[in-house]
C-alpha cells in the first residue's frame, strides 16, 4: 500500500506536465466550489446580519380590511396586556404623509411615523440627547417629536441644539424632545437610518384624519416562541374579523428562516454548478489514466509476468488516480481560499471558506480520483500479460 | 568432449569444478545427483566423454532412446515441468491455427533445455504456456506437480511469482525504478517484508556482479548489464525454473557469450533452465534441445545429437 503511494508519487512526478494538466481540472473545480460557496455564504451572512439588526423578535400585524370592523388601539393594548408572558413591547405604527419643512425646503427623504413610547426599546436604540416619547404624550396627544441624528443635524446644524426647537410637519408645529443616537457609523444620508421623525401615534392618527390604526409591531419575549405569539395574535384577530384574509401577522424570525433556507438553496445550487466542473475534471482524470494505462501496457505486462495479481495492478492505478486528484484538490483548496479572501475584501464582506466546504471538496476530489480511476485501473488489471509484454 | 546424458546420474562435483565444458549436459550439476555418486565417478572425471556413458548404451542415440533413457534416469521423480498433449488453438476468421498441436514434454529439475524453433513454429506459445502466462486450449500442464491449465489469472500470477524467474530478450526492466527496486519486484509481489527484500535483492545483484550499481537506473547500463540485472531479478525469488526468452537476442556476440556462460553457471549450481531461442547455435549451450515446428516437437534429445543432426 505504502509502496503503491510511493509509486504513484513517482509516476506523477515523472510526468510533471501531464499530471499538472490533469490536476488543473480538479484545481479549478475545487477552487470554484470553495469560492462560490464561501462568497455566497459570506454575502448572505452579511444580509442576515443587517436583517437581524431589524429585530428578529419583531412581529408585524397588518390589518388589510379596515372598512368592515375597526380594531382600535385600545383593544390591541388590552390584548397585549393580557399576554405579558408572550409579548414584551407593542407599538401602533401610523404613517404621516405630510412634508417636513426645513425653512422653505421639504425634507422628502425623512420617514415620519407615529409610534408609542415603546418603539425606542423595540428598535433597541438609545437616546443621544433629550427624552423619549412618553405614554402621557400619546394619551394627551402632545405635538412632540423624537428625531434621528441626521435629521437633527440637517435641520439645526447640530444634534445638541435640537431639543426644544420647533419643526413643522404639514400645518402642525412639533416640539423636539429628543435626538436618537447615531446608528449608521459609516454614512449619514438623506433617507438613511438616521433620517426619521417619530411622533406620538395618537397625533399621527389624527393628522391622517383617521382613528383607524392598521399596523402594529409587537416584540416577543423570546424568538423561540414566535410561533406561539403569531398563533395567539391570529386567534385574537380572528375573533374580531372572522376572516383570516383581513389581516396578516408576520414574525421577522419567519422571514429569517425563509431567508436562511433560500440561502441554503442558493449555495447548494451554486455549489452544484461548480460541482459539475469537478465532474468534468473527473472525466479528465479518467482520460489521462486511460492514456497512462495504454502507455504503460508493457510495464503492466512485466509486473504481471513477475507475479503481480489483478488487485495489485488495480490498486496501483486507482491510488495513482486518487493521489493525482487529491493533490489537485489540496492545491484547489489553497487557491480557492486565497481567491475567496481577495473577493471578500473587494466586496467588503467577510468571506471565509467553511471547513465543511473544504472537507467536502477534498472528499469529492479524492472520490473522483477513485471513481474515475477505477475504469482505467480495471482495464490495466485485466490486461493479458502476453499481449502486454508484446506491446512497445 | 563430454556431453553424454550418461553423466546425468553420476554427476561429480569434482568433475564439474575441474573440467567444465560448455557442451556438457548440465543436468549433472544437480545437487541431488551427487548423492548418487557411483564408483565410476573417479574414472569418469578423467575419462573422455564416451567413457561416461552407461555401459551398453549406443554412442549416438535417437530421440526416442534419449527420452526412454531419461524416463529411466528420473524414474520415480516428479518432473518439474510436464506437458501432456497440449493444444493451443487460435481462430483467425474461420481458420483454426494450432500454435501447439499435441505437445508432450517432461523437464526435470536440474536440466538446461533449449527450445528451438523458427518464428511461427509455436515456440513462443510453448514458452507462454511453460511460463504460466497462458493456459492451453486442451491438455494438461503441470508445473511442480500443479495443474495450471484451469487456473485463474491470479493463481497463474502467484505460481509465476513462486516458481518462475523470467529473463526476456528486451530485459524488460522498469525504467523508472532503480536496479534494486527492479530486482525487488518479484519479492514485493511475493509479500516479502522490506528489509528481507532488500537483503535478498542485493545478494542477487551481487551474484551478477552489479551490487555496486544498485542505485543506478536501467538506462544507465549497457545491454549486457541490463540483461544481468534481469537475471538477478529472475534469481531473486529463488524460483524453481528460470525461463529465458531469447536472452541474447538483443546482445552482441561477446556479451551473448557472457550471458550464456552465466546461465550455464547457474545450471551448474542446480538451477533448472529453459531457454527459448530461434538460433540453433545458441541452443548448443544447453544440455538438451527441443525443436519445435508447426506446433509439434520435431526433435527432443541430447545437444550432441542435435548438433550432429544439423
Amino acid at each position: 500500500m505504502l509502496q503503491s503511494f510511493k509509486m504513484a508519487l513517482k509516476s506523477i512526478w515523472s510526468n510533471k506536465m501531464r499530471s499538472f494538466l490533469t490536476m488543473l481540472g480538479i484545481i479549478i473545480g475545487v477552487a470554484s466550489v470553495i469560492i462560490l460557496v464561501s462568497v455566497v455564504n459570506g454575502y448572505m451572512s452579511s444580509v442576515i446580519e443587517s436583517f437581524a439588526s431589524m429585530g428578529v423578535n419583531q412581529i408585524s400585524v397588518n390589518v388589510t380590511n379596515t372598512a368592515s370592523r375597526v380594531l382600535s388601539a385600545d383593544e390591541m393594548y388590552e390584548f397585549f396586556d393580557e399576554n405579558p408572558d408572550l409579548f414584551e413591547d407593542m407599538t401602533p405604527v401610523v404613517s404621516v404623509n405630510m412634508p417636513l419643512k426645513n425653512g422653505n425646503d421639504t425634507m422628502s427623504g425623512t420617514s415620519i411615523r407615529g409610534y408609542s413610547e415603546a418603539y425606542l426599546n423595540i428598535k433597541d436604540y438609545t437616546l443621544y440627547t433629550g427624552r423619549n416619547l412618553s405614554y402621557a404624550d400619546c394619551m394627551a396627544e402632545q405635538k412632540v417629536a423624537l428625531m434621528g441624528y441626521y435629521t437633527a443635524l440637517t435641520l439645526f446644524g447640530s444634534a445638541d441644539s435640537a431639543v426644544g426647537e420647533k419643526i413643522k410637519i404639514g400645518p402642525n408645529a412639533f416640539t423636539v424632545v429628543g435626538v436618537v443616537e447615531r446608528q449608521d457609523e459609516d454614512e449619514l444620508e438623506e433617507g438613511g437610518t438616521d433620517d426619521f421623525v417619530w411622533v406620538p401615534y395618537t397625533v399621527a392618527a389624527k393628522m391622517g384624519r383617521s382613528t383607524n390604526i392598521s399596523n402594529y409591531i409587537l416584540t416577543s419575549v423570546s424568538t423561540d416562541n414566535s410561533d406561539e405569539c403569531t398563533d395567539t395574535i391570529e386567534t385574537f384577530l380572528y375573533s374580531i374579523y372572522k376572516n383570516d384574509d383581513y389581516y396578516t401577522v408576520t414574525a421577522n424570525s419567519e422571514l429569517l428562516d425563509e431567508l436562511n433556507s433560500q440561502i441554503a438553496m442558493m449555495s447548494t445550487m451554486l455549489g452544484g454548478i461548480a460541482g459539475i466542473s469537478l465532474l468534468v475534471a473527473g472525466v479528465g482524470v479518467m482520460n489521462i489514466m486511460l492514456v497512462s494505462v495504454t502507455e504503460r501496457t508493457r510495464e503492466i505486462g512485466i509486473r504481471k509476468a513477475l507475479g503481480a495479481k489483478r488487485a495489485v495492478i488495480m490498486q496501483q492505478f486507482v491510488i495513482e488516480a486518487a493521489v493525482t486528484s487529491s493533490i489537485g484538490g489540496i492545491i484547489g483548496i489553497f487557491l480557492g481560499s486565497v481567491v475567496t479572501g481577495v473577493i471578500g475584501n473587494a466586496m467588503g464582506i467577510s468571506a471565509t471558506p467553511s471547513m465543511g466546504a473544504i472537507a467536502l471538496s477534498f472528499g469529492v476530489s479524492v472520490g473522483i480520483g477513485l471513481l474515475f480511476g477505477y475504469m482505467p485501473a480495471s482495464r490495466a488489471a485485466t490486461l493479458n500479460p502476453i499481449d502486454a509484454l508484446r506491446s512497445d | 568432449m563430454d556431453g553424454g546424458y550418461g553423466s546425468r546420474d553420476s554427476s561429480s562435483e569434482k568433475f564439474l569444478k575441474g573440467k567444465f565444458t560448455p557442451e556438457k549436459n548440465v543436468a549433472e550439476t544437480s545437487g541431488e545427483d551427487s548423492k548418487r555418486t557411483s564408483a565410476l565417478d573417479s574414472s569418469k572425471a578423467a575419462a573422455p566423454a564416451s567413457a561416461e556413458r552407461e555401459p551398453g548404451e549406443p554412442e549416438a542415440v535417437s530421440s526416442e532412446a534419449f527420452l526412454r533413457y531419461q524416463e529411466e534416469t528420473y524414474s520415480g521423480k516428479e518432473p518439474l515441468i510436464e506437458l501432456r498433449d497440449i493444444y493451443k488453438i487460435y481462430y483467425m476468421g474461420d481458420e483454426e491455427i494450432h500454435a501447439s498441436d499435441g505437445i508432450s514434454l517432461k523437464i526435470w529439475r536440474g536440466e538446461f533445455v533449449a527450445i528451438v524453433g523458427k518464428s511461427g513454429s509455436g515456440k513462443s506459445t510453448l514458452m507462454n504456456i511453460i511460463g504460466a502466462l497462458d493456459t492451453p486450449t486442451e491438455g494438461e500442464y503441470l508445473l511442480g506437480g500443479e495443474d495450471t491449465s484451469e487456473m485463474t489469472d491470479d493463481e497463474l500470477a502467484e505460481i509465476r511469482n513462486k516458481m518462475i524467474g523470467f529473463i526476456f530478450q528486451q530485459y524488460n526492466l522498469l525504467p523508472k525504478l532503480d536496479l534494486l527496486e527492479n530486482v525487488e519486484l518479484p519479492l514485493q509481489y511475493a509479500g516479502v517484508p522490506a528489509a528481507e527484500r532488500k537483503e535478498r535483492a542485493l545478494a542477487s545483484l551481487d551474484r551478477v556482479g552489479l551490487k555496486g550499481k544498485w542505485k543506478s537506473f536501467p538506462n544507465q547500463l549497457s545491454g549486457g548489464q541490463q540483461q544481468r540485472v534481469s537475471i538477478a531479478r529472475a534469481l531473486a525469488g529463488d524460483p524453481s525454473l528460470i525461463l529465458a526468452d531469447e536472452p541474447t537476442g538483443a546482445l552482441d556476440s561477446k556479451t551473448s557469450r557472457e550471458v550464456l556462460n552465466f546461465l550455464k553457471k547457474l545450471n551448474e549450481e542446480g538451477n533448472t533452465i529453459v531457454m527459448i531461442t530461434h538460433d540453433p547455435s545458441i541452443a548448443m549451450n544447453a544440455g538438451r534441445v527441443v525443436q519445435v515446428m508447426d506446433g509439434k516437437i520435431t526433435f527432443d534429445g541430447d545437444v550432441k545429437e542435435y548438433a550432429a543432426k544439423l
